[in-house]
């Protein structure tokens, strides 16, 4: 059994707004083991987001983790002083963002960008070394050779977001965190960044936690997957167990939705739309949508129960070994 | 029988940074060909990645913009020479649902006020009580409920309400064909079955002809009759839906099938990495646009830019390695884009 690298107990998040609390995580519990890829799914406006910039301390005011727990490899990010958690960052923890596009400076050369972020985060080498190692990077993830002189404009989307996986890796960290890095990508460019990231994680060992909605793109690239409704954590398990057998009567609907290119299915979708999350109510919250609701999901909050090894699921149904 | 829209041999230049010295042109559309017929309704699906000009084709056919060759012909005539009874017949029965369902509203108006301008622009009422009448059938036939839509603002409607309000505002005022842009490509996966689900009623129930223009081959492989697939402003295959999807002829439609992950685990989709360019540079080369991608060039590709042959089904594709096949007549191509369905001759 691999080491654990991250481990999240209780994370709960909010939002402060003039009309209340709106509560965009509750109580998320899960871990990562060395060198595993991990995905969380779920419609947007289910707290995905929100969980990954909770786990790199990035919440910005009127957000705030209210409660929990992160352990990355036994350290608590949430005991750490601004400083100590700053170097954490790229060193230990990494981001790719959603939409590479606006997360590089447009008015910097790509490859100064790099080198500036891999010194700042405790990178300390000349300019030359400093330099041929940017190359390296640029090379490791499938760009050409003299990209790293290019500004954010010269480059295609694809490009831009192989940049984005450079810095991530550059000072090649325990764990890369995905915010959907494809979701503003082609297809066939989509499925050659995944590549990459994947021939990556692989030579370095790094897990990955990618978070996103396209559940063809979690079944190909995941170990196991998380699955997300209105800021809790509902199902986990094997990718391949969770799809083929979900346990949740969400991820059920949420697999039933997906349209397969080589079957012809009736279209059929979730009936009504997630709840708001502002001062959610007792009981589970998915039971507006759910076909099998009982008189218990409207009173208690179900929460995540392990049923069998490494499956993990939050209904009453299960619970009751229904 | 003259068709109700039809685009024969459409391109389309745009002047690149023109600036004081002249800019460069960029074909956005080359020789593109399509064709609805109310009395045969078709649901096309028009298929590219980004920047294949598949947004330009919407607003030709649209009338929004008029091309640099060929003409875009409604009931066969010009789009560019319609008279002002005509262009209202035209806007009546040719309408348009956009791809953002935040911004197609005014903020300030309730959506009743979108859905009753539609009705009174084309006087389809003699009173407010028809009115509502006319209103409340659509947003039935959409899946809506009228009482827990109407007299609301566009901000209290989820994205998926939104977009079943203007497929809604399209209905009403019996459109003959509809052309969607992206309509649910910013709706999540969960609320996009239901709403292609209204659209594939509307088809095969009243008849109404739809073109779904997308960059998603899974879903216009569900719903769709016929796809056409574009790629640099080129139409690269046209043919019935099952027979893109299941045997594409053209390289390209290959690489784009087989990209797309599919939701059963487990088919190697991470496997087989090949060394090509993901994008190249503008067309400097003559020859077949796909060139550098392709993994079947031969030498003849890089010499001249392959026409639409017929291929061994009932498709046709832009491709040397079909040129065994023969060349594909326009009619051929128009027909294959028709794949007529339900109704069909």
């Amino acid at each position: 059994m691999n080491s654990r690298v991250l481990e999240v107990r209780d994370l709960s998040v909010e939002y402060a707004t003039d009309n209340g609390a709106v509560r965009a995580v509750q109580e998320a519990s899960f871990s990562l083991c060395g060198g595993e890829w991990f995905g969380l799914v779920g419609e947007s406006g289910c707290g995905k987001t929100t969980l990954l910039l909770a786990l790199l301390r990035m919440i910005q005011p009127p957000g705030r983790i209210v409660s929990g727990s992160i352990l990355l490899e036994g350290t608590d990010l949430l005991c750490l002083s601004v400083e100590q958690m700053r170097r954490m960052r790229l060193a230990s923890i990494s981001l790719i963002p959603q939409g590479a596009m606006n997360s590089l400076n447009p008015v910097m050369r790509v490859g100064a960008q790099i080198a500036l972020a891999m010194r700042e985060h405790g990178e300390h080498l000349s300019g030359r070394e400093l330099n041929r190692k940017v190359s390296e990077l640029f090379s490791l993830v499938g760009l050409p050779a003299g990209a790293e002189q290019c500004y954010p404009h010269e480059l295609s989307g694809g490009m831009k977001q192989r940049v984005c996986i450079a810095a991530a890796i550059s000072l090649r960290p325990r764990l890369v965190l995905a915010d959907e890095p494809t979701s503003a990508l082609d297809v066939v460019v989509q499925r050659r960044v995944m590549q990459t990231l994947k021939a990556l994680q692989q030579s370095f060992g790094m897990t990955v936690l990618l978070v996103g909605h396209d559940i063809g793109l979690m079944a190909q690239t995941t170990d196991r997957i998380g699955v997300m409704y209105a800021g809790r954590i509902v199902e986990i398990g094997a990718t391949r167990e969770v799809l083929s057998s979900p346990l949740h009567p969400y991820t059920r609907l949420l697999r039933a939705s997906v349209p397969s290119l080589h079957q012809r299915w009736e279209p059929e979708g979730i009936p009504g739309s997630p709840p708001s999350l502002r001062e959610p109510p007792e009981g589970c919250l998915f039971r507006w949508r759910c076909p099998k609701r009982t008189e218990t999901c409207d009173t208690r909050t179900p929460v995540l129960r392990q049923v069998s090894e490494g499956r993990s699921v939050a209904c009453w149904q299960r619970s009751r070994g229904i | 029988m003259s068709a109700l829209l039809q685009a024969c041999g459409v391109s389309k230049q745009y002047e690149a940074g023109a600036g004081l010295w002249g800019g460069r042109r960029v074909c956005a559309l080359t020789g593109f060909s399509i064709e609805f017929d109310d009395e045969r309704p078709s649901f096309v699906g028009l298929v590219g990645e980004s920047g294949s000009g598949k947004t330009t084709a919407c607003r030709l056919l649209l009338g929004f913009i008029h091309p640099t060759e060929g003409s875009v012909r409604y009931r066969e005539r010009d789009l560019r020479s319609l008279d002002g009874e005509t262009r209202m017949r035209f806007r009546r029965e040719v309408q348009a649902v956009f791809q953002d369902p935040f911004e197609t509203f005014n903020p300030f108006y309730r959506v009743n006020h979108c859905l009753a301008a539609a009705v009174r622009g084309f006087r389809l009422a003699s009173s407010r009580r028809e009115e509502a009448g006319l209103i409340e059938e659509a947003l039935v036939a959409t899946g809506l409920d009228p009482a827990e839509v109407l007299g609301r603002y566009p901000h209290e409607l989820s994205g998926g309400q939104r977009q079943r309000v203007m497929v809604a505002r399209a209905l009403l005022v019996g459109p003959k064909l509809v052309i969607a842009d992206e309509p649910v490509s910013m709706i999540d996966a969960s609320l996009r079955a239901s709403i292609l689900a209204v659209c594939r009623s509307l088809y095969s129930r009243r008849g109404i002809c739809f073109l779904y223009i997308t960059h998603d081959l899974t879903t216009a492989g569900q719903v769709c009759e016929s796809i056409l697939v574009l790629y640099r402003g080129r139409t690269v295959e046209v043919g019935p839906a099952d027979e893109v999807i299941g045997r594409p002829a053209h390289p390209y439609t290959q690489e784009l099938i087989a990209s797309i992950p599919d939701p059963e685990p487990g088919s190697g989709w991470l496997e087989g990495l090949r060394e090509a360019p993901e994008e190249d540079d503008e067309e400097t080369r003559c020859g077949c646009p796909y060139l550098t991608r392709c993994a079947q060039a031969e030498r003849q590709c890089g010499r001249q830019v392959p026409p639409l042959f017929r291929t061994a089904g009932r498709s046709v594709a832009a491709c040397w390695l079909c040129e065994r096949f023969g060349k594909a007549r326009d009619e051929e191509v128009r027909a294959a884009a028709r794949a007529c369905g339900k109704g069909g001759a």
